[in-house]
């Protein structure tokens, strides 16, 4: 039978384990928690841009498919930009995280593209928002008419 | 062969290195590989005209690590054609966030003889040098160290490096610097894919020369270059880029021109895997 301080001790020993692994995830997923306020406020100055999609989707194919995916959805290792970490996120935490990467998580600084490059792979990726907006409101009118 | 054949069809992202021997603080993205050669020519005063030749395999490690191998060779006119040696070279960034001037230090291990490809300038290294015969007894191991120092904004990328590298055979320290600035010719991109538009193609010039050596701190017996640099990134994932070198004073090479082309492949060990 194990003595009680063994015990103990075997818990700590698990209790410390837990909390380190936490503190790992916590700082793979909380990245926004980094952004400075100054940074989280920044609007998109290409958001109403017609061009800065279709630009940007350009981008994001020469930059970050290789990782993300062509559509986005994650490699493996590699997350999904279509999350809800990435839908909720603002224009600001975005560029923050494009600028300075993620780079003890493999996520390098794309600080050498130029800043309106930056703004428009956001465009682009804001365009899935759209569509997944437009998706859900044709689901809930074709539910609605189906009533 | 499949693999062969997957890494063909691979999609390719873009160089992240816009000089010949300027660093800026830009690391190789995690899990891709670069393939470089590049090349400079020289027809130094009482020697023979050289081609020296440097083919890089760069892989990104980690966001932070950045690992090298160089394998470099040399013709020489009316001598011979030679394998000069290899350098590892690794690059780390201390820091995550990217900040008004972010550092990036540099260590490299070469073992190189009648080497000639220039890619460092220190010490009294000067025409002399260019002008030796190609003598593969000569070998130099060698450890160079860097920091690098590296800012952007508004486009334009500045990059400062101070460079000491010592041969292990019992020589002083030697000392040397580069210096070099680059921009895009449009920081704005089009929506359509082109090759030959204003954003492909970047423009810089970089300056770089020996300091002395630990026993001889200074400028006097050293060698000074300025060159211009112009990079064209094709949409394929290839970047050729091209310099003309001028030396700036008496122990320098007049004329060297450097030519270089470059491949990279994205997430080469999870192709490899078949992931």
């Amino acid at each position: 039978m194990m003595a009680p301080r063994t015990h103990t001790k075997l818990r700590i020993i698990v209790a410390s384990l837990l909390c380190l692994c936490s503190l790992g995830v916590a700082s793979v997923s909380d990245w926004r928690q980094h952004v400075p306020e100054s940074d989280r406020a920044r609007a998109n100055p290409y958001a109403l841009d017609a061009d800065a999609v279709s630009i940007g989707k350009k981008l994001f194919q020469q930059s970050c498919a290789q990782c993300h995916g062509d559509d986005a959805n994650g490699r493996t290792h590699k997350p999904s930009l279509r999350s809800e970490d990435v839908r909720t996120a603002t224009d600001g935490e975005l560029f923050w995280l494009l600028t300075n990467g993620s780079v003890r998580h493999g996520m390098p600084s794309w600080s050498r593209l130029p800043e309106s490059q930056r703004w428009q792979i956001i465009a682009f990726l804001r365009s899935f928002n759209r569509a997944a907006a437009a998706s859900h409101q044709g689901t809930t009118k074709s539910a609605t008419i189906g009533k | 062969m499949v693999a062969s054949a997957a890494l063909c069809l691979a999609p390719s992202a873009r160089a992240q290195e816009n000089y010949f021997v300027t660093y800026s603080h830009h690391m190789e993205e995690p899990g891709n590989l670069e393939i470089e050669n590049q090349s400079v020519i020289g027809d130094p005063r009482g020697g023979n005209a050289f081609l020296a030749n440097a083919t890089e395999l760069e892989y990104g490690a980690k966001g932070w690590w950045t690992t090298e191998l160089y394998l470099d060779s040399q013709w020489t006119q009316h001598e011979s054609s030679i394998f000069t040696g290899f350098k590892w070279e690794n690059r780390f960034r201390p820091l995550a966030a990217e900040h008004w001037i972010n550092p990036v230090l540099y260590v490299e291990f070469e073992d190189t003889s009648a080497d000639k490809t220039m890619l460092e300038v220190v010490g009294h290294d000067g025409i002399g040098d260019l002008a030796d015969r190609n003598d593969r007894s000569q070998r130099e191991r060698e450890i160079e160290t860097k920091l690098i120092l590296s800012s952007n904004h508004a486009g334009w990328n500045f990059s400062e490096n101070l460079v000491a590298e010592k041969n292990l055979a019992a020589e002083p320290w030697e000392f040397g610097y580069a210096f070099g600035l680059s921009r895009p010719l449009s920081t704005r991109a089009s929506a359509s894919a082109c090759t030959f538009c204003r954003e492909n193609v970047d423009l810089g010039a970089e300056i770089y020369g020996g300091l002395g050596d630990a026993s001889r701190l200074g400028l006097q017996d050293t060698s000074h270059y300025i060159a211009p640099v112009m990079s064209l990134r094709a949409p394929a994932g290839a970047t050729f880029k091209v310099s003309p070198g001028f030396g700036l004073n008496d122990h320098s090479q007049g004329f060297i021109l450097r030519v270089g082309v470059s491949y990279e492949i994205t997430q080469i060990v999870s192709k490899l895997r078949g992931q």
